[in-house]
Order: structure tokens, then sequence, then C-alpha cells
């Protein structure tokens, strides 16, 4: 496939790990905040082939879905009247008790789809059902849930609504600054298609961190490692664009006018983080009435999570899944205590399909 | 979640069109890349393209790391 294979080349992939080898004269923290990235560095060994400290962030929307409104979902997917539509990633995502897909085994209707437009076209079908979309993701995913929303008002469809957990990426990178020592960042690349990277100049300069926008193929994932390396050892800190063919710097104006009209920037709860200000999106005003956090009642529900999951230190990127007693143990992809152990992009499941093992348990293995 | 994959439009019609992944067609609501027509690549996520590829970029991208010398090991094959 154009646009993909060339940026899987082996040859080249081993001329940049040279590259990355001869220019790091110290032992770097890079964080790679997207999950999709962790999945990629993690699959491919790409962290364990250079002399730089990959620490892996919390850019799994999956992951960060604060417990509390998993059990919203929940409570919303058990109503009769209900078609709880969502991607499916998130159905195994624990909430309290249990997750959607055993909601849907126990005779709930969720349904997985494709686009947020789908979820649209079900309400449309079916005037006498109310349809529920989970409105999850980062600035990548939020301009399809914000057309979701605007064609259900052109639509005048007033069975469907929108239960929203947007996060922003900047505030967490910010947060992640003030606590976590890391000497620079890989920005997401599909995040900055959409926002740009003009909201990175101002925390490459305030943290003195190089920040780079990365793509997602392993060649993309070394150049943007090795522009980071090259931008540490010269002691310069500036944003830079790795991934020139899909990134611009003002990013999808369209889509960031759709955001703009459907959705305000609010506080948001980070699973296993904690409140992090102005990270978050909820419905403007004039689209109150899409909300179905709202129109259902459950805005108020509040929640605890399992006392041995440390996923909120692997989220900081202050720990990693072989610190955690539960890992691979009690928490496996199969039974998952934690939010980064369902999503293939979370880094428990990165690390437990990659199969890597606690030394304890490496012991006792014949 | 913010998995992007390029697709090629195959056709256009208003705010919606058809992509190919290598094969593969699907529907693609293009209202956020008013400029790309058929034959263009764009980023499709969520059923949504979000960017339009860009080939001088992807190409000056390319020639960069084809200039990376290559090491001892290749010269010895």
């Amino acid at each position: 496939m154009k646009y993909l294979d060339e940026y899987r080349d082996p040859v080249l992939a081993r001329r940049l790990i040279g590259e990355i080898r001869a220019a790091a004269r110290h032992r770097w923290s890079i964080m790679e905040v997207c999950g999709g990235q962790t999945h990629t560095i993690v699959r491919q060994g790409i962290d364990e082939l250079i002399p730089v400290r990959m620490v892996h962030g919390p850019g799994c929307p999956v992951c960060v879905t604060p417990l509390a409104t998993v059990d919203r979902a929940l409570a919303i997917a058990a109503r009769p009247e209900v078609i709880f539509t969502s991607f499916g990633d998130m159905l195994r995502v624990p909430g309290s008790g249990t997750d959607l897909l055993s909601a849907k085994a126990r005779g709930a209707d969720v349904r997985v789809v494709y686009s947020p437009l789908d979820a649209v076209r079900l309400a449309a079908a079916n005037p006498g059902r109310q349809v529920v979309f989970f409105a999850v993701g980062f600035e990548t995913t939020a301009p399809a849930n914000a057309m979701a929303v605007l064609t259900a008002a052109r639509e005048g469809l007033a069975n469907f609504s929108v239960l929203v957990s947007h996060v922003l990426v900047p505030p967490a990178m910010s947060a992640i600054m003030e606590s976590a020592s890391v000497d620079a960042f890989l920005a997401a690349g599909h995040v900055c298609a959409v926002m740009g990277w003009t909201e990175y100049e101002p925390l490459a300069a305030r943290y003195r961190v190089p920040i780079v926008v990365t793509g997602f193929e392993p060649l993309d994932l070394l150049e943007g490692i090795l522009m980071v390396v090259r931008q540490l050892e010269e002691g310069r800190f500036e944003v830079e664009n790795q991934y020139a063919r899909a990134v611009r710097r003002e990013g999808n104006t369209f889509a960031r006018d759709a955001l703009r009209r459907v959705f305000r920037v609010s506080g948001q709860t980070w699973r296993g983080i904690g409140d992090i200000p102005d990270s978050g999106l909820v419905l403007a005003p004039e689209f109150a009435a899409y909300d179905a956090a709202l129109r259902f009642g459950v805005a108020g529900l509040s929640a605890r999570e399992h006392p041995a999951c440390i996923a909120g230190d692997i989220l900081r990127g202050t720990s990693t899944p072989l610190d955690c007693p539960a890992y691979g143990t009690l928490c496996t992809p199969r039974r998952p205590l934690g939010a980064p152990m369902v999503s293939a992009e979370g880094t428990c499941a990165a690390y437990h399909n990659a199969g890597r093992v606690r030394q304890e348990a490496q012991e006792v293995l014949p | 979640m913010c998995l992007g994959v390029p697709g090629r439009i195959t056709a256009r019609d208003g705010e919606m069109g058809t992509a190919d992944f290598a094969g593969l067609r699907r529907e693609v609501c293009l209202a956020y890349t008013p400029e790309a027509g058929v034959g263009d690549y764009v980023i499709v996520h969520v059923g949504f393209a979000i960017s339009v590829l860009d080939e001088d970029e992807a190409l000056r991208t390319l020639a960069v790391l084809r200039a990376i010398p290559g090491g001892l090991d290749e010269v010895s094959r």
C-alpha cells in the first residue's frame, strides 16, 4: 500500500538505528504520547535496539476514560429503549462491576459502529428507540463525533444523543512535564493532523523540551527519535515536524471549525491520573439537548478503582507494566483489571502481546 | 484509537465519497477535506478523511531517509 510500505523498509530502519546510536552521547528519556506509537515501538522492539529510554505516555483514550463514565455508559445501555453504540475498543473496558460486552451478552442492545455517522443512521432507521453514541477520543476523533451531532441536528433526530468523554493532548503533556522526568516528546501525528502544532510551541519553550510531531510507521518513529536526539545533543528545544506528508502547521482548519461549533473546552478527569484543567471537551450549550448524560440522568455517578491496579503510574510514565504485581497474573488482556490492559494501544497490553514478562515470573518458567 | 489509514479516493459526491485501501473499498466522509478529489490519498480515521497526503513532502522524507549512508554490514553483502 502506497504511503505505508515505503516506511517499513528494514534496511533503512537499520541505518536509522545506526544514526541514533551514533548521535546519542547521553541516555535521554523520550516520551511517545500516543498509544498507537507505543504499540509499534514495543511490537517491533524499537526501544530495545536504541540507547534511549522510551517512556510510554497516556495517549490511549480508551485507557483514560474515567471509570465513572464507563459506569454511566453501562447504566444507559441497560435501558430497554436504548440502542447503545460505540467503537469496538470500548466494549471490554471494565467499569466498576462489568463491561459493555458482558452487558450485551446479558441482553443489552449494544452495537459496534465503524463511524459515528453509522450511529446517526441507526437513529434515523429506528425512530421508536433512543440511539446513544459513546463519543470518546482525542482531537483526532472529536471532529468525526462533532459531525455526528451536526448531522443529527440538521436532520432533526430527537432520538440521538452522545455520551461525551473527549480528552485533549497538550494539557496532559503539560501536566506530565510538571511531574515526570522526560527530556523530550514525540507528539502524536494524527492529533496534529487535526490541530496542527502551534499549541506545542509554548510548551517546548516553557519546559525547554524538544517536541517532534511523528508518524506511526517504524521509519517515522525512528526518524522522530533521531530528530529529538539531535535537538537534545545540540541543546535545542523546538517543535519539529517529522510527519510532513500528513501534518501542516495549522492542522485541518475545517475540522477545527467543527470542534469549535459543537464543543467547549472544560476540565476533565483522566482515569488513573486525575483531574487536569482544560483537558477535555463537553457539548456547547446550544447542543445540550444531545447530551446523553443529561438525557438519562446519569451525570452524578461516581466509582472506585481496583486496588491492585497501578494504571495511574503507567499512564504518567513513572512505572512500566513490569513494576506491577498484577501484570500477567491477576491482570491479562483476557481478564483486564485496568484500562491499559484492555486496548491493544494500552501500554500493559502492548507489553503482554509482545511477550514481555516480569523478572520474577521469568525465573519460575521451566 | 487514533489509527489513521491512507486510502485513495475513487469517487466523490459532495461531502461523502469512497476510498480504496489496498483493494478494500469503504465509504468516507470528505467534509473536512473539501480540496480532495478522485485520485488523491487521504488519511482516514473512523470513516472520516482528516488530512490530504502531500506527495512532495512524502518524497522529501524518503529522500532524506535514503540519503543516510549504509553501514559496513550492507557493503559486505
